[in-house]
């Protein structure tokens, strides 16, 4: 059995579909990205699938469980993270472990026992009485999803977890997810860092509610483009951006720091062409021109590109 | 799930301890309220200063008044009330003692200031009752020194009950109370409620198992026991600034406290789940309690009084129902057969909002 199998998830505010038709499966004990733009529908699906949305239409089983009628039952079997990290920041690190061990009924040696494990994740032994408002925002994080997985949930969702926390700390909270996946905890996590989402087993992309990529981080980047990619080192990255557009074996053009990426249209173009039209053509200095495997991030951006031409149209 | 519910209301405990902001509205508040209504809210006319232009230099005071001067010619009558110096002038005539001692009737003349009607009128009716009772006192003299006895067809003998020195405060007390409880109690919920929508830790509440009614009910528990200590300052305090003691039964107030209690608190869960500003719930809660339980309560004004549409609109603060129980219990030491009616009213009271409330959440939910 999956963890979680969405069927035709839709859900309409009005006249907008914020989430529009998907399905997708998330195996047991996998870490599964979730991919999308801002207000792309990422959001709006999770709270759908931890019975907190009620759907338009559509259903999904989340630990075997209906959303649409058992969306209690749901509830006790999965554990939920947002972004703002939905503890108190009044009360003291252990206050908030004793209030969300004892919503989920922990008691005794449990208790005991979970409230070490919550502390030692979080780094906090010794600091429990410490008010959590106080604490840096990536110890907060670790404790909030410590606190978020107190009862020992088969799934848990992270929506948007890292956002706003430095590096290390982003590395040291994928660490504790990817422990949580070990001990077999499903993991459906949320991001647009895509260097996360390299971390996944499964990823899916949504864009304007529509499920438009789906397969492991190997698969996106040999599926979704065919054609090769030439990455691009020059001097006047702007002017040589304008020159390739022109011309028409150039499909997409995307700037990544000193870089252009270009997916090409056509397979016998190669890197001599590049020196011929920009060097020799156009006097502009070009440093290195390579052919590369795409990135997840040329994946995205030309996928999105193509839905979102495909929506004006 | 009683355990749910404890853990919230020990959460809430918690979080209250460090609140200063909240603990001053929740016990500094109604300690303040109490003292600033209990002294200032007086209908009680005491220490009338009056000036005395007595042509005939023979005067006759009394306790409820107090002699600031005494004037000799007619200008300084109009001085006196001008300058608000005193609230009344008593004219004696040139020949008052010898026209009493003659037996001739006498004409005293009695200026009041007229701006504040309420006073004047209180004013008026105790020189009545001064002369009234030093006429016949005159009389019953007079009449014995002839060898008769004042013969008076009917003596009007009036006793006040419950509140047998007609004293405001004991009047106003109860009121006071329930609408100290109301406050406190509407706006405290309330708050809680928000702060955790506008902080977006209800979601983490949202997605664990927890059932809105228990969540509820972990929220009003310690909001419960803080109304019933502030009730019990009230009436402390009540005791000991206006000497009102508890006649009826102490289990009868719990209960109608107990119901008031939910009538105010599902108000305050009603407005939590409009509101999604702490400060929008606050202002909200103050709309809704402070002021229908001021002026439509019959805290200070009498409903009966009232025009029929106010009188309707009276339902609004359950402080109203309260009141009448209160009165009942505390004044006049009655039975539960006096305020039934009003322990059903404030059950009603509080089931609508919450069905209200309920209704507006699972709105909200699909949105």
């Amino acid at each position: 059995m999956n963890a979680i199998e969405v069927k035709n998830l839709t859900k309409v505010f009005g006249k907008f579909t914020a989430v529009d038709n998907i399905n997708f499966d998330v195996k047991q004990g996998e870490i599964f990205g979730f991919l999308g733009a801002n207000g792309a529908g990422k959001s709006t699906t999770i709270r759908m699938l931890i019975g907190i949305l009620e759907p338009t239409s559509g259903d999904a089983l989340v630990s075997g469980y209906s959303i649409k009628n058992q969306s209690d039952l749901v509830k006790k079997n999965i554990g939920y993270m947002s972004q703002k990290f939905s503890l108190y920041n009044d009360l003291t690190v252990v206050e908030n472990i004793r209030f969300f061990a004892g919503i989920y009924g922990l008691d005794g040696k449990k208790y005991e026992e979970r409230k070490n494990w919550v502390l030692k994740v979080a780094d906090l032994e010794n600091m429990e009485n410490v008010i959590t408002g106080s604490l840096p925002g990536g110890i907060k994080q670790r404790l909030a999803l410590g606190t978020a997985v107190i009862h020992e949930p088969k799934i848990v969702f992270l929506d948007e977890p890292t956002s706003g926390v430095d590096p290390i700390s982003r590395r040291n909270f994928w660490d504790l997810i990817n422990e949580l996946s070990e001990g077999g905890t499903t993991v459906l996590v949320t991001t647009h860092y895509l260097d996360e989402a390299e971390f996944c087993n499964d990823i899916i992309l949504i864009n304007a509610g529509k499920l438009i990529a789906q397969g492991n981080s190997k698969e996106l980047k040999t599926n979704y483009i065919k054609n090769p990619i030439l990455e691009i080192e020059s001097d006047r990255i702007v002017d040589s951006m304008e020159i390739l557009e022109k011309e028409k074996w150039v499909g997409e053009t995307s700037i990544f720091g000193n870089y252009i990426h270009v997916i090409l249209n056509d397979n016998t173009i190669n890197e001599g062409h590049i020196y011929d039209l920009l060097r020799d053509k156009n006097g502009i200095s070009v440093k290195r021109v390579e052919k590369i495997t795409p990135t997840l991030e040329d994946v995205f951006i030309h996928l999105i590109e193509k839905d979102s031409k495909k929506n004006v149209q | 799930m009683f355990n749910r519910i404890f853990a919230i209301a020990k959460k809430e405990m918690r979080q209250l301890k460090r609140d200063t902001r909240m603990l001053f509205i929740v016990f500094f508040f109604p300690v303040v309220l109490l003292a600033i209504f209990g002294y200032a809210i007086n209908f009680d006319v005491h220490h009338i200063k009056i000036a005395v232009y007595d042509q005939d230099r023979s005067l006759i005071s009394s306790e409820y008044f107090d002699l600031v001067t005494y004037i000799d010619n007619d200008d300084q009558i109009k001085k006196m009330l001008d300058e608000k110096i005193v609230q009344a002038v008593v004219v004696f005539p040139k020949d008052m003692s010898r026209r009493l001692l003659s037996k001739q009737e006498v004409k005293i003349q009695f200026l009041v200031d007229g701006v504040d009607g309420t006073s004047a009128n209180v004013i008026q009716n105790y020189v009545n009752a001064a002369t009234y009772s030093y006429s016949i006192q005159l009389t019953k003299e007079y009449l014995a020194v002839t060898g008769k006895n004042l013969y008076v067809p009917i003596d009007l003998q009036p006793r006040f009950w419950f509140n047998p020195d007609l004293q405001s405060t004991r009047f106003l007390i109860p009121g006071l109370m329930g609408m100290i409880l109301i406050i406190t109690a509407v706006i405290s919920i309330s708050l809680s409620i928000v702060r955790e929508k506008e902080r977006g830790t209800i979601e983490q509440i949202n997605v664990s198992p927890l059932s809105s009614i228990e969540f509820i009910l972990g929220k009003t528990i310690p909001y419960i026991v803080i109304s019933l200590i502030n009730a019990t300052i009230v009436l402390l305090a009540g005791y000991i600034l206006f000497d009102i003691v508890i006649k009826g039964n102490m289990l009868l107030l719990l209960l109608g406290t107990f119901a008031f209690l939910f009538a105010a608190l599902s108000l305050g869960v009603f407005i939590s789940t409009i509101a999604d500003s702490q400060q929008v719930a606050f202002q909200a809660a103050n709309v809704t309690s402070l002021l229908p339980s001021l002026i439509l309560s019959g805290f200070i004004f009498p409903i009966e009084s009232m025009p029929i549409a106010i009188q309707v609109l009276t339902n609004i603060t359950p402080a109203k129902f309260y009141i009448v129980i209160l009165r009942a219990i505390l004044l006049r030491g009655a039975g539960i057969s006096a305020f039934w009616d009003q322990l059903i009213y404030l059950g009603i009271f509080g089931l609508v909002f919450i069905a209200l409330a309920t209704l507006v959440d699972k709105k909200s939910k699909n949105k």
